[in-house]
């Protein structure tokens, strides 16, 4: 289940810049939306799991709910795997994939 | 009932019917139940270091649609990258899920649950970990009534509520009075 980053190749010299940020963060769990889930719980897991503000939770729970789906978190895979385990815990449907799929 | 309330030293408090609480028993207990069964259906077959380990679990989705909801695939679109997720992860996820409805069992049977009589209420108090795992077995058994009533999309509570079965609209009725115990319970907690 080990992910290995492919190091940047020496030989290029300029690396476009977007390029480098997909190498940094490579991975994203995404909360998908349902019907059961109420709108206070999902805004609550974002705070207290994510240990995001009050404002950007609620601003991730909307986007869920009118978007359909939402990024809640980006970084390494092995990161975004716990992210998944926990949102499953939590009853949230969660799925990781490459940012760039 | 009377809704979850914070008191001054941290604790939540609701008050149940008898009745309610032997509802919300009953239903704790199917999931138990379900997510038991999951597990032993895969323990003949999996290696026993593997599984004192905690690896080696299921790799194949269960077929069950409930399960499939409470124990869903991490990939959408990677079967194969499901499958090793599933293998690694998801006996801690069923032992996680069985030890919050039973929590939901434990605090219920603490307030009085196996020896109630029709005219008392029930006080359940909950410290800060118990109401972790309130929250999240409501949730898993929210999600259990939504698939077997066939709740899909945000309209579909609402239309089941005006079925003509009594059975459904029995279940739908319980399904919105869980949902309701379970918000008062996350606008109390700090």
């Amino acid at each position: 289940m080990g992910s290995v980053t492919t190091p940047t190749p020496v030989e290029i010299e300029e690396p476009d810049v977007s390029e480098v940020v997909e190498l940094e963060n490579p991975w994203v769990t995404i909360v998908w939306n349902d019907p059961v889930n109420l709108m206070s719980y999902v805004a609550y897991v974002f705070r207290n799991y994510f240990g995001y503000t009050e404002a950007k939770a609620t601003e991730l729970m909307l986007a869920v709910h009118h978007e359909g789906k939402a990024i809640v978190s980006s970084g390494s895979r092995e990161q975004m795997e716990r992210h998944v385990q926990a949102m499953h815990e939590y009853g949230l449907w969660a799925t990781l994939q490459r940012a760039d799929e | 009932m009377k809704p979850f309330k914070r008191r001054r030293r941290g604790g939540l408090v609701a008050t149940f019917e008898p009745g309610e609480a032997q509802v919300l028993a009953s239903l704790a207990g199917q999931v138990v139940e379900l997510l038991r069964d999951r597990n032993g259906e895969s323990q003949s077959e999996a290696d026993p270091l593997a599984g004192q380990l905690g690896l080696g679990g299921p790799s194949l989705p269960p077929e069950d649609p409930v399960l499939q909801r409470l124990l869903p695939d991490a990939y959408r679109d990677d079967a194969e990258d499901s499958a090793e997720f599933r293998r690694f992860t998801e006996r801690s996820l069923t032992s996680a899920k069985v030890a919050n409805a039973e929590a939901i069992l434990a605090a219920l049977v603490a307030a009085g649950l196996d020896d109630v009589d029709d005219e008392e209420t029930l006080e359940v108090e909950l410290d800060a970990e118990a109401a972790q795992s309130w929250l999240r077995s409501l949730t898993d058994i929210r999600l259990s009534l939504a698939v077997r009533l066939g709740i899909e999309d945000d309209d579909d509570a609402m239309l089941l509520a005006r079925s003509e079965d009594e059975a459904v609209v029995a279940m739908t009725e319980l399904y919105d009075w869980l949902g309701y115990v379970q918000e008062t319970l996350v606008t109390s907690l700090p």
